[in-house]
């Protein structure tokens, strides 16, 4: 990434692509970089890091707290509005108050975000997979690649496959989850019970997701939420918590930068492998590993008081005090 | 094909991670493993392995038959390791209070209607519906339960046993 202070009008480029605004913020793209133009200059992303950035973005609706493109650019969610911003959470831009941050309702930066995403993912490129899985999308604009950034966050009510509720995956086994025994448990239900007497192959369901880096409910709890998800290469952002949400590793293994959530400075590496638990606290961002494809279950708390909570300080940071 | 082939652990072979700590303490992660957490506990015993305010998820050991238990909301088990039955019973009267929370431990099998079972081994996940009593049956060797529910009386907190302390 880089930033130039003395931005140009613009990149005076016809590539194909289009130029994005809202606010004060206008985004271009050429052949290699998203240029993210703003009252304070401009910041530059390499165009593929972007597109996986963005993808994440906008399929979790802004997901929980802070989405952090990268050390520099990213997004705040107050769910209703949300913060864009330039150097907000990065220590030397807020120390020489170079940052810039700009509020807007969720819908209108979701409808930008929308359609800079289809506009820029060419054909062949699918941001949601792993880059041994997909094309490249640099150069000029060549197609798009509409049904593979259109693909929703599964969210389950009670349980994946009971009725009505979300259904079982259909796609073929994952090139490197494809030793994941797929036997279907026993479920002997007596009649009425059908409802109820449940069971299904969790990690098969999980080996058939054709996309990394995005959870999907499938188990709930009230407000407690087993958000599973595959893993391969890197967490495309930085995420950071505005409530403690935990990681259960079920699979193979990641390992996990862990930085200040305010300021960006590291504060350890978590090394997680299969049967780990580990808690991510409120005040950290942290970005994952994963060499090969792995299973991992978010656990979160769905409960909508808690960023207020965190933010006055009525609770701790972390989980549990001992 | 790829030729990669997937870790997931069990009873007698997994591979703890850790906290790398650069500036940090690391109780602040609260770091544990449940195969090593399972290893050291009783059959049935409900040992907190993650806390989120109210919700927790627990570490269960496998073994032999449990005792009945029951929830006034639903409950979830994924199997990590062994072969394991669920029965399940429709009590003829309600054995938890409406709107109590977390697993209860019932005296003995409530009068009722049989709803079924399930038999599931690692990999699979379990309902445990609210307003039903169920039991699990292990007659194999020893298995791993990881359970979503509600911090109740049966919930058993030893971070300080479990957790890694020291950077």
């Amino acid at each position: 990434m880089s930033t130039v202070a003395n931005a140009s009008q613009g990149l005076n480029k016809d590539l194909g692509y289009k130029a994005h605004s809202i606010g004060g913020f206008r985004f271009e793209r050429d052949e290699y970089f998203a240029h993210i133009f703003y009252p304070g200059g401009r910041h530059l992303i390499p165009v593929d890091a972007f597109l996986r950035a963005l993808m994440r973005d906008v399929a979790w609706g802004f997901f929980y707290g802070t989405v952090n493109f990268d050390n520099v650019f990213g997004t705040v969610n107050h769910y209703g509005t949300v913060e864009m911003f330039v150097g907000l959470f990065n220590e030397a831009y807020r120390g020489s108050n170079r940052h810039h941050v700009e509020t807007f309702e969720s819908k209108d930066l979701k409808k930008v975000f929308d359609e800079m995403l289809d506009d820029w993912t060419n054909e062949g490129f699918d941001p949601f997979a792993a880059p041994d899985e997909t094309g490249l999308v640099f150069g000029p604009k060549k197609g798009n690649n509409t049904a593979a950034i259109r693909r929703q966050r599964l969210v389950a009510d009670r349980m994946v496959g009971l009725p009505g509720d979300l259904t079982f995956r259909t796609d073929p086994q994952n090139r490197q989850l494809a030793d994941v025994p797929t036997d279907k448990p026993g479920v002997f239900a007596e009649p009425g019970f059908e409802n109820d007497v449940h069971a299904f192959n969790f990690f098969d369901y999980l080996s058939r997701s054709d996309v990394t880096w995005n959870p999907s409910v499938v188990s709930c709890v009230k407000d407690s939420q087993f958000c599973a998800t595959t893993e391969e290469h890197i967490l495309p952002i930085t995420h950071g918590n505005d409530r403690v949400e935990w990681f259960i590793q079920a699979t193979d293994e990641i390992i996990w930068d862990i930085d200040d959530r305010g300021t960006g400075k590291p504060r350890s590496k978590v090394v997680m492998r299969a049967g780990d638990v580990a808690a991510m606290p409120a005040d950290i961002r942290h970005r994952g590993y994963s060499p090969k494809r792995s299973i991992l279950i978010v656990w979160e708390n769905n409960d909508s008081t808690l960023p207020q909570l965190y933010a006055s300080g009525k609770v701790a940071p972390y989980p549990v005090e001992f | 094909m790829s030729s990669q082939q997937t870790y997931f652990g069990s009873l007698e072979n997994f591979q703890k991670g850790g906290v790398e700590v650069i500036d940090d303490d690391p109780k602040h992660y609260a770091f544990s493993n449940v195969f090593e957490v399972a290893s050291k506990s009783k059959p049935y015993e409900k040992v907190a392995v993650g806390k989120n305010l109210k919700y927790v998820i627990e570490a269960v050991r496998a073994e032999g038959t449990s005792p009945w238990f029951a929830a006034a909301h639903d409950e979830a088990a994924l199997v990590m390791d062994g072969d394991i039955e669920v029965h399940y019973l429709k009590p003829d009267q309600p054995v938890v209070a409406e709107g109590k929370e977390g697993t209860v431990k019932l005296a003995a099998e409530p009068a009722g209607k049989k709803m079924g079972y399930v038999k599931v081994r690692r990999g699979h996940m379990a309902l445990l519906p609210k307003g039903s009593a169920y039991q699990f049956r292990n007659a194999g060797k020893p298995g791993v339960l990881l359970v979503q529910t509600i911090l109740g009386e049966n919930t058993v907190e030893k971070w300080a046993d479990i957790c890694q302390v020291k950077a």
